[in-house]
């Protein structure tokens, strides 16, 4: 089916609107063509489909816990059309041949768009810089280049590869961790870890390498973005170094934005994540930073275990949780149920800011003559999460079994119904 | 009580009920009657993936004197060695009907894992998880001030109890914080900054660095083992440098109360931690510490899996 009328549906200024969708693009009545499926979505809000910028898609390697195929189907039940694959496979993204393999995985399967990111150094190992632009030459396009799971700790490697991705205005995403002051820890570093005599994880660990990076970047005059920030502290940094004029941009998690380490009191190895979690008072420094902008946007950090991997002692876990399909759900709770924000500011931040920020330009935008990606979500809504019905192929969700605001109803992508809840996202995939 | 995972799975009166019953059971292990049928029947299985002789050996003891059937399992020559979890571990013990599992692991929360899960269906006790706990070992050494400063009677009320080096990795200090300020006893943590956790403030116990500012009113004074390998993580610069600070020697000794205890949870580095005069004084009850062990380890046993309170114990006993 080509064309799409999409009726009733409510905008983000909460104006009643009427959507076409022809050939892939919203077009207007002179484009658009018969004939057409009518969608009624009464009682649904439309907007531009999500852009994650932080997605483990475990393929090439680890296709046990995740493919590029399910981790795209799990993006569209989350409302995502668009993911950016972080390069910790096996092998390594740090050639322009996996990146392109992992770009043209999710094109043949044509649910989301997989944008890989590279990796900055062979191998990550932090020592030699990746062939950055053959990354960038290739199919896959990259712009983004980040060693996560790891940091870029020695300095110098990370001011040669910010100066080095102006030559085609690439952006360097930091895994923000001090290797040696985080050496097998487990856990924020505070009352909790005391109590739980588990290794401590130290926000400064965190905050001296955001610190050196943004004074690195404003040195060079590059871009740097900060992943998965965690901490007050964190946020603080961003906040002076952007009144500064410095070229950084930052992401949080949703996790990140609703969770605490007292979590880690059950010992239950899900709440295993790096970064940690942190104190209640960090979570609200994160609220506030994304609500006034100092946090430019919301990543998942998705990030599927097998649950052998899981299953465990705390100590012997994997760190990391997935979030694509409830990250909606999480950041809606967290920001505007507080009332920190507007639904429209929080799409903002899923939607249009990472795909400006990621240059990705058929996304974040829901305008006449633009791709129809798009979600339409009922926010009067809630749901239950059942670890075992999400589309993940890994099961590693910290909330199963919560009731959580907002669903995700139908998502499209380039005008195909990719996802939709009332027959579970069959059509297209 | 289901488990005892952690001290703080116990109230104050449950405490008090293991520290009486192990009084009663010590004192009918002085007598004749060394054995008890209590337990009759029942399986307890040491599941050991540290090694750990002497709080083994301690609950091995006090199963058997309860006429518990003692399966030892130990990760060292099992199958845990060649890569088998935790989780297989106790499918495999719950397959062989296990009524307890005393687990001792290298990782803090494997004994709250075992239990939560449940894997085992039985009673799952903590003999010591990483840098987190280890509640029986807390237990004996309140056995041990109450049997000497309090005459087996009541609380800790009043007393003053200090606990002496590595904090930050010791699974004895966090049981015995949270057990001895419980039971009313006034807590001193004595440790150079970088062997105390971050968030230690939150103990409600008073920080010290320097022992010689409270050694003289302490009641009891409990050294802690330090492993030498710290000194290569950078937590202190030399092993002289930290028993000139920190070590019990014969003028520390001097300086105690004439009535004060010492108390180590073992083994001891003599000469780093504590001198051979510290260790051998008379003020030492170290050598007791182990003998009450076993009494407290029977005590929780019973309670846990026998199936009754401490007021049971005489007229059951009375029975055979």
């Amino acid at each position: 089916m080509n064309s799409w009328l999409i009726r009733n549906a409510r905008d983000l200024q909460g104006k009643n609107i009427e959507l076409m969708i022809s050939n892939g693009k919203v077009v207007d009545k002179a484009d658009f063509v018969q004939p057409y499926s009518e969608l009624d979505a009464q009682g649904l809000t439309v907007m531009p489909g999500f852009v994650d910028l932080h997605t483990h898609l475990r393929e090439p390697g680890r296709e046990d816990a995740e493919t590029v195929l399910t981790a795209s189907q799990a993006a569209v039940a989350g409302g995502y059309t668009a993911l950016s694959a972080m390069p910790n496979t096996l092998p390594v993204a740090d050639t322009a041949g996996v990146v392109e393999q992992v770009y043209r995985l999710g094109q043949s399967h044509g649910i989301c768009d997989v944008f890989p990111i590279g990796a900055v150094t062979v191998g990550q190992s932090g020592e030699q810089l990746a062939e950055l632009v053959a990354m960038n030459q290739s199919e896959a396009r990259v712009r983004i280049f980040s060693d996560d799971g790891h940091c870029v700790a020695d300095p110098l490697v990370m001011r040669r590869a910010l100066e080095y991705v102006k030559l085609f205005d690439g952006v360097i995403a930091q895994h923000a961790q001090d290797p040696r002051l985080t050496e097998n820890a487990q856990m924020n570093e505070g009352e909790v870890s005391a109590r739980l005599g588990l290794k401590g994880w130290p926000a400064v660990a965190e905050e001296a390498i955001i610190a050196r990076d943004i004074l690195l970047a404003e040195h060079v005059d590059s871009r740097l973005h900060i992943c998965h920030l965690t901490t007050a502290g964190g946020v603080e940094l961003v906040r002076q170094a952007k009144l500064r004029g410095v070229k950084v941009t930052a992401e949080v998690t949703p996790h990140h934005l609703l969770l605490t380490d007292e979590l880690a009191a059950t010992y239950d190895a899900t709440y295993k994540v790096n970064p940690p979690l942190r104190t209640e008072s960090d979570v609200q420094a994160l609220r506030r930073g994304l609500a006034d902008g100092t946090i430019d946007i919301v990543a998942t950090d998705h990030a599927p275990h097998p649950q052998e991997a899981k299953d465990c002692e705390w100590n012997a876990a994997a760190f990391g949780m997935i979030g694509l399909e409830t990250a909606f759900s999480i950041c809606y709770l967290s920001m505007v149920k507080s009332g920190l924000m507007s639904v429209a500011e929080l799409s903002l931040r899923m939607s249009s800011t990472p795909a400006k920020l990621a240059r990705y330009s058929d996304h974040g935008e829901l305008a006449v003559g633009r791709s129809a990606n798009i979600v339409l979500v009922d926010l009067d809504k809630s749901w239950k999460v059942n670890a075992e019905t999400l589309k993940s192929k890994s099961k590693n969700t910290p909330y199963n079994g919560m009731e959580l605001p907002a669903v995700v109803e139908k998502t499209f992508h380039n005008g195909v119904l990719v996802y939709d809840r009332m027959n579970q996202g069959q059509e297209g995939v | 009580m289901r488990d005892l995972l952690s001290i703080n799975d116990l109230s104050k009166d449950d405490a008090l009920e293991i520290l009486d019953t192990a009084v009663q059971l010590a004192a009918l292990s002085d007598s004749s009657n060394r054995k008890f049928p209590t337990l009759r029947g029942r399986t307890v299985v040491n599941l050991f993936f540290e090694d750990s002789t002497r709080t083994r050996i301690s609950f091995e003891a006090a199963a058997k004197r309860l006429s518990a059937d003692v399966i030892n399992f130990s990760a060292k020559g099992s199958s845990v060695s060649k890569g088998e979890s935790l989780k297989d571990t106790a499918l495999t013990l719950q397959a062989m009907g296990a009524d307890a599992v005393i687990i001792r692991h290298g990782a803090s929360g494997a004994p709250a894992q075992l239990a939560r899960k449940r894997w085992i269906d039985g009673a799952v006790i903590n003999a010591g998880d990483g840098t987190h706990e280890h509640p029986t070992q807390a237990l004996l050494d309140a056995f041990t001030i109450r049997r000497h400063l309090m005459q087996d009677k009541g609380d800790l009320a009043g007393l003053k109890i200090a606990i002496v080096g590595d904090v930050l990795h010791s699974r004895v200090a966090r049981s015995n914080v949270l057990l001895l300020q419980k039971l009313g006893a006034k807590v001193f943590l004595v440790a150079p900054p970088t062997l105390l956790p971050v968030g230690v403030e939150h103990w409600g116990a008073q920080i010290n660095f320097s022992i010689d500012e409270v050694i003289s009113e302490c009641d009891a004074v409990m050294m802690l083992r330090v492993q030498k390998e710290r000194m290569e993580d950078l937590f202190f610069p030399s092993e002289r440098e930290y028993a000139r600070n920190f070590g019990l020697n014969a003028a520390r000794i001097a300086a105690m109360k004439g009535s004060a205890i010492v108390m180590h949870p073992g083994p001891m580095n003599r000469g780093l931690e504590i001198t051979a005069e510290g260790a051998d004084s008379k003020k030492s009850v170290i050598v007791e510490q182990v003998a009450n062990g076993v009494s407290v380890r029977m005590a929780v046993l019973y309670l846990l899996i026998g199936g009754a309170t401490s007021r049971d114990l005489t007229a059951q006993i009375g029975e055979h």
